[in-house]
């Protein structure tokens, strides 16, 4: 039945002059995850739309779930190509159509048709009516509806005629690659991943970065990391995933400062690494899962300190979630059993008994001028000796 | 010479399958649930070989369970489901033709209280969709049949099957014993309805001892191998890395050129058939062409004793089967598929199955119908009949 797609893109309309960049954007994006399904396509604009036409025979549900993967997609629209071989010919496609594809049950409907070839003889307003009274003779089942159709039947007539009545939705979102780059900080949790999409949805190229602690964090850990990166890749485009052994750091932290302040000086020391992958890498900004409230690390007096030591902006999509809707988002992504696979992450080791839930800024950065001795040496270390995993 | 014609009962492996087990034996031969890199590098083969499996069928790895091969399979998702389905009903089905080790299980279990409709076949082997459609019940929770069957190649409607049970109730599970059309036919079990799926590696030139159930996530189906919790805790037991690696390049070279492979394999049925019907008061009880299977044929031979035939043939290098060679334990000379499908009665001693792979050569059946030509008016002569 369906040989093409229509392609309705959301925002990116807005956008006045930049709009053929996000168009370009949006077709390569479409042309990039077409490629790993069966079947040969051709991407084509036309007219301020997008269409997808099928060259050869192709798996149809394949063919919609890699679309509903490419950010910028609002809806997707399987549409039967027609010749125009007059209105006989076309009312009979139309009605067959119709039966195929809404089946039998009792429903509204209404004949909307558009003609971008002028020079076609009837009307639109014609074309409504005339094919709406066709329908119905054919078809008893189905009722005209002019305000509230339960079916838009869209009968577009150009060189072919394209009839489309379903909109599968998409995902929503802006091309990616249209509004520059952000580092990720990627642990093997449910939050961050999820944050990670987030941020890419909105067109934004993600970058990664994960901190582990061998022999205190396993291989499998680091495995589940890249796994995660893999699974967010498929919608943000490939990620430079950087891997900062931090065992060292980790160590003298425990060693030099009070243990009830551990997690948040760590957090403000892979910040500080993160921020200096970023810099190095032109991400203008970092990208985390933490969320209010969910651990002692992230009550709004521990976020104000790890945040303290970020000189570009950190955003933090799923600060205002519940845990259940980010376990909603990440189940909906396919991170959700990847996640919750039990391996340490770095912040669970050496968690102390009593984490304070409300550190004092000047008391973390007294406690902090206990490393001053070899704190420098050990980050530009980890930094050099990271290994950058190209996911995708 | 030897010519190898009884590839439904076993084939043999590829290289490379031999060449991928040997190194989880001899290399990565860790336990694929230790903690340390051994045992991840043991665990990347089944994760791999899940992979290409899931692959080749369109679904999820994580669907992807490895049993000991097909009878495990088959036991497993039938009473597995039935005990885990239990409270909503009691009611089974499956054919009066499938493999015993799908009618084994659904006799335990009627002895626990099940209640099993066996649907017959025609005089083709495929079952009766008005008699499936009635013996679907309130009561129902689990349909249970072949895709191809072993004995003579046929290929049974499973679109139309699923569209009946799901139609009735989707509730309703749809398992398929695929284990001789596996490779031989691209299987999507999604778009089937199928929710369990049995395949058996050393069908398809992979080792013995390995096989799969595919389970649609959504299935509620009870572990019938319980221990360390392996596999998500749905069947315990070091998993069989070797014979999973095995089975994992023998499904990816088994869809390679799927297309040429399956074409080349009607070729050979096509010919083969063509030359037995030359030979006189012989059936072939098999379908020819696409309605039945690509590398079976099975054919009743007249007069002669078809365990004396596999001997004669046997003499000149040529391996066939007599009957299933699964049936051939028991006691009683008759299978019971050949009865089913109304073989008459004297010719049913006297039938002999021929199954192909995309290894054996038309020279190899050449020699075979030659062989047959010269042995069978002998046989004949000598015959109490």
């Amino acid at each position: 039945m369906f040989q093409s797609f229509l392609i309705k893109y959301g925002e990116i309309g807005i956008k006045g002059k930049n709009r053929y960049l996000f168009e370009d954007a949006l077709v390569r994006q479409i042309y990039h995850a077409l490629k790993a399904v069966e079947g040969e396509f051709t991407v084509r604009k036309e007219q301020g739309r997008i269409f997808v036409d099928a060259r050869s025979t192709f798996d149809f549900d394949e063919t919609v779930e890699a679309l509903q993967r490419v950010f910028g997609i609002v809806g997707i629209c399987p549409m039967k190509q027609a010749e125009d071989e007059g209105f006989d010919a076309l009312a009979a496609v139309v009605i067959h159509y119709m039966k195929e594809v809404h089946g039998e049950t009792e429903q509204t409907f209404k004949v909307n048709a558009r003609r971008a070839r002028k020079n076609y003889p009837m009307t639109s307003m014609e074309l409504n009516s005339d094919l709406g009274e066709k329908i119905l003779e054919a078809l008893p089942n189905l009722r005209v509806d002019v305000h509230k159709p339960d079916i838009m039947l869209n009968v577009e007539i150009r060189e072919k005629i394209y009839i489309y009545s379903k909109v599968i939705p998409g995902p929503g979102g802006m091309p990616v690659g249209t509004n520059g780059k952000a580092m990720l900080l990627l642990s093997g949790g449910i939050d961050s991943p999820v944050a990670g999409y987030m941020i890419a949805k909105r067109g934004v190229k993600i970058d990664a970065v994960y901190f582990h602690a061998p022999p205190y964090t396993s291989e499998r850990a680091k495995q589940k990391v890249v796994d995660l990166a893999r699974i967010v890749s498929r919608y943000s485009g490939p990620i430079h995933l950087h891997v900062v052994n931090f065992t060292d750091i980790q160590l003298y932290i425990y060693e030099k400062c009070p243990h009830e302040e551990l997690t948040i000086i760590m957090r403000r020391y892979m910040m500080r690494i993160a921020e200096h992958f970023a810099k190095d890498t032109g991400s203008l900004g970092l990208i985390t899962g933490e969320s209010i409230g969910q651990v002692a690390s992230q009550t709004l007096q521990s976020l104000a300190a790890t945040n303290e030591v970020c000189t570009i902006p950190v955003y933090r999509p799923v600060i205002g979630f519940d845990k259940q809707e980010i376990v909603e988002i990440a189940v909906k992504i396919k991170t959700y059993e990847t996640s919750i696979q039990p391996y340490e992450d770095c912040c669970t080791i050496f968690v102390a008994k009593h984490p304070v839930t409300k550190p004092n800024i000047n008391i973390i950065k007294r406690s902090e001028t206990n490393l001053s001795e070899k704190i420098e040496e050990l980050m530009k270390t980890a930094i050099e000796t990271t290994e950058t995993i190209l996911v995708e | 010479m030897e010519v190898y014609l009884d590839n439904s009962a076993t084939t043999k492996c590829l290289e490379s399958v031999r060449d991928i087990m040997v190194r989880t034996m001899m290399e990565d031969y860790g336990n694929p649930s230790s903690k340390h890199n051994k045992g991840m590098e043991s665990e990347r083969y089944l994760t791999e070989s899940q992979e290409i499996i899931a692959k080749v069928m369109k679904v999820n790895r994580h669907e992807i369970y490895f049993t000991s091969g097909g009878t495990e399979s088959n036991n497993w998702a039938i009473v597995g489901a039935a005990m885990a389905n239990r409270r909503t009903g009691m009611h089974l089905i499956t054919t009066s033709i499938e493999h015993p080790a799908v009618l084994q299980p659904m006799r335990y279990l009627e002895e626990l209280g099940f209640r099993v409709t066996y649907i017959p076949v025609d005089r083709y082997g495929v079952l009766d969709l008005e008699a499936l459609e009635k013996a679907v019940s309130e009561d129902t929770i689990l349909v249970s049949t072949m895709y191809v069957n072993n004995e003579i190649g046929t290929v049974e409607p499973i679109e139309q099957i699923s569209g009946i049970i799901k139609k009735k109730n989707p509730q309703i599970l749809y398992h398929v014993d695929a284990i001789q059309a596996f490779g031989k036919y691209r299987i999507f079990p999604r778009k089937l309805g199928i929710d369990m799926l049995s395949v058996s590696a050393h069908k398809i030139h992979g080792p013995k001892g390995i096989g799969f159930l595919y389970a649609n996530e959504k299935v509620k189906i009870k572990p019938l191998i319980l221990g360390g919790g392996q596999q998500k805790g749905m069947r315990s037991g070091t998993e069989n890395v070797p014979g999973a690696a095995g089975m994992g390049a023998a499904v990816r070279e088994a869809y390679q050129d799927f297309e040429e492979k399956s074409a080349y394999l009607y070729h050979l049925k096509q010919y083969f058939i063509e030359g037995i019907e030359q030979i006189p008061e012989v059936v072939v009880n098999s379908l020819p062409g696409q309605d039945g299977a690509p590398h079976i044929v099975s054919v009743s031979f007249a007069g002669v004793r078809s365990e004396v035939l596999l001997h004669a043939l046997e003499e000149k290098g040529i391996y066939v089967s007599s009957g299933s060679a699964c049936t051939s334990h028991k006691k009683l000379p008759v299978s019971t598929v050949l009865k089913e499908i109304g073989v008459k009665r004297e010719l049913l001693d006297s039938t002999v199955r021929f199954s192909f792979s995309t290894l054996t050569t038309k020279e190899e059946l050449e020699y075979c119908l030659n062989q047959l030509r010269d042995v069978i008016p002998v046989l004949r002569k000598y015959s109490r009949h």
